[in-house]
């Protein structure tokens, strides 16, 4: 059952750090249901700030009971600077859970889940709801480098199996995220693949799924200015049920999608025959 | 004591005086689980053509110091879906209903306005002339009087009477006065002002614009001056003239400099990005913020800037 998205003040309760990347955890009992899969949208800056626009995660963890949720995040700019200092008490204007979660497959079974840097955030959650339904989570997280991995000790107890690559190999298996994903599937007998990280991971991912003839869901990482869905800068080209391709926003239609719809080679411009590119 | 908030637009009557600018509130539904719309001066809807509209590439947005770059290209899914699904919601909600019109053309403006007609919840229509016209080289109708005249002529003609017709201004003109006043002599029953100004951003990295779509509408606090000044010459050349005044209103405040330039009411757009509960928060900032500076009337303080 999915939670309404709110509005709410949020007290910082924890900013910690995981490698490359920093964890905030917050008191945002609204936000603690979410699906895998959903985000957050929080404003920084502070009241006068010169920031407009809101930064929105990935929800990474979440503890109904407490009434807690925690996002990961990098600083890239100024307004994740301005998140990074953050102090228990601090409080911070957070909408959510926002986008449409990972859909749960109707059986239980095996599942690969592919994580590209901090993309691996969500799948941890998503390896807790896929257990508790009596399937199985294989984990492949990979980034750059070592310290651009992302994922918690307690990733090993959730999954039936984790594997690890880096690009420069200072950490598990030399090569690319996606390179142990056929004998993965193969062995495991997965006929679902759940994908979270950069776009070109995300495409290569759903050509391993078509070549071996499973699903592949794909959360993508769309520059988004409010996440509630009235700005329309989110828009990546995705084909519907009709076989139309239409600008669709990735915080309302997605942030996960059905691998096979999204024109991957096409994210950045409007395709020829996309709904309504007629011009006058 | 409270303030009373009622406005009006003319013959539109408004129990509250903040409104959602075109272009930043979707068709009202996104907003719908943070504000009631309802309780808003009414609802101003993002831009609809005649047909279905991709818009353009992404990236789409750049933040800017206290703003935003934008290039949609007036995405939408044209009057007909509007007409079919988003009017009848927004009534139902009993929202007050200013439907945004934009064409390449004059006469797609008013073919819009045509099939807008007698629709119930509409109160008014915004006519978004800052779109390029097709049939001139792609030159932008506010800029020109005539070519904002013909737009606000050709709609006003198909529209109901009693449904005012905005204009809504771009400040990207060396003179506004003479393209208000034009749009007035057209008909325009009252202006909204001020649309995006036009800008750029480039990617230093990569020294390409960051833009698909090269340049882009400059909206936020840093163009609130940008509206003030426009308000101000134009209440100040057409002193009975309507306007819905809009640009860079982020707290109560900040409306409240818009109304003291002469805004019957005002719009906020850019800070609902950062804010989904913008407009009811600005609303309520801004009652506190009249009652604080002792008028017992938002209507008082409406253009009181000006010498008497």
């Amino acid at each position: 059952m999915s939670v309404p998205p709110r509005q709410v003040p949020a007290e910082v309760l924890q900013l910690g750090s995981a490698g490359a990347y920093l964890s905030l955890r917050l008191r945002a009992p609204e936000l603690a249901a979410f699906q895998p899969g959903q985000f957050a949208a929080v404003a920084v800056g502070g009241r006068h700030t010169g920031m407009v626009l809101r930064r929105c995660f990935s929800l990474y963890a979440g503890d109904p009971g407490d009434g807690t949720v925690e996002v990961v995040f990098a600083v890239h700019g100024k307004g994740t600077a301005w998140l990074a200092e953050l102090r228990p008490g601090d409080q911070v204007d957070v909408v959510g859970p926002l986008g449409r979660p990972f859909p749960l497959p109707a059986r239980p079974g095996a599942a690969v889940l592919v994580g590209g840097g901090y993309g691996s955030a969500p799948l941890f959650s998503l390896a807790d709801v896929l257990h508790a339904a009596g399937g199985e989570a294989h984990l492949v997280v990979g980034a750059a480098s070592a310290d651009k991995l992302f994922f918690g000790e307690e990733a090993w107890q959730r999954c039936a199996s984790v594997t690890v690559t880096t690009d420069d190999g200072s950490a598990g298996v030399r090569g690319l995220v996606t390179d142990p994903l056929p004998e993965l599937i193969a062995r495991t007998g997965a006929t679902v693949l759940y994908a979270c990280g950069p776009m070109a991971m995300l495409a290569a991912c759903t050509a391993v799924a078509r070549e071996q003839g499973i699903t592949a869901y794909t959360a993508v990482e769309e520059a988004m200015a409010c996440g509630v869905g009235v700005c329309m800068t989110c828009v990546l080209p995705v084909v519907g049920d009709d076989g139309v391709t239409r600008m669709t926003r990735s915080c309302t239609a997605g942030p996960v999608f059905a691998g096979e719809t999204v024109r991957w080679a096409d994210v950045g411009t409007v395709p020829t025959g996309t709904w309504g590119a007629g011009g006058h | 004591m409270a303030v009373d908030m009622r406005t009006n637009l003319g013959t539109l009557e408004l129990p509250a005086p903040v409104l959602t600018a075109s272009g930043c509130a979707g068709y009202g539904r996104e907003l719908a689980p943070y504000v009631e719309l309802a309780a808003l001066g009414g609802v101003v809807t993002k831009s609809i053509m005649r047909n279905p509209r991709s818009g353009r590439a992404t990236p789409r947005m750049a933040e800017t110091p206290s703003g935003m770059l934008n290039s949609i290209g007036l995405q939408g899914s044209g009057v007909d879906e509007f007409v079919a699904n988003d009017l009848p919601w927004l009534t139902e909600q009993g929202c007050r209903v200013i439907v945004s019109v934009a064409g390449g053309s004059v006469e797609e403006y008013a073919e819009v306005a045509k099939l807008l007609r007698g629709q119930p919840g509409l109160v008014a229509l915004e006519v978004n002339i800052s779109c390029p016209n097709v049939e001139s080289r792609g030159e932008v109708f506010a800029c020109d009087p005539d070519a904002a005249a013909r737009v606000v002529a050709g709609v006003r003609a198909v529209t109901a009477p009693d449904v005012p017709v905005l204009a809504k201004l771009s400040p990207d003109v060396t003179d506004i006065v003479p393209v208000a006043q034009a749009c007035v002599g057209a008909g325009a029953d009252g202006l909204s002002m001020i649309n995006t100004l036009l800008g750029m951003a480039i990617d230093v990295d990569t020294a390409r614009p960051v833009l698909a779509g090269v340049t882009g509408g400059l909206s936020g606090p840093a163009i609130r001056p940008v509206a003030v000044r426009c308000i101000w010459q134009v209440r100040a050349a057409l002193p009975e003239v309507p306007i819905l005044g809009m640009g860079g209103v982020r707290h109560g405040v900040d409306a409240l400099e818009l109304v003291l330039a002469g805004a019957n009411a005002v719009s906020v757009g850019t800070a609902v990005f950062g804010d989904p509960g913008a407009c009811p928060r600005i609303q309520a900032e801004l009652a506190e913020a009249l009652a604080a500076r002792g008028y017992a009337r938002f209507t008082d303080a409406v253009s009181a800037a000006h010498p008497r």
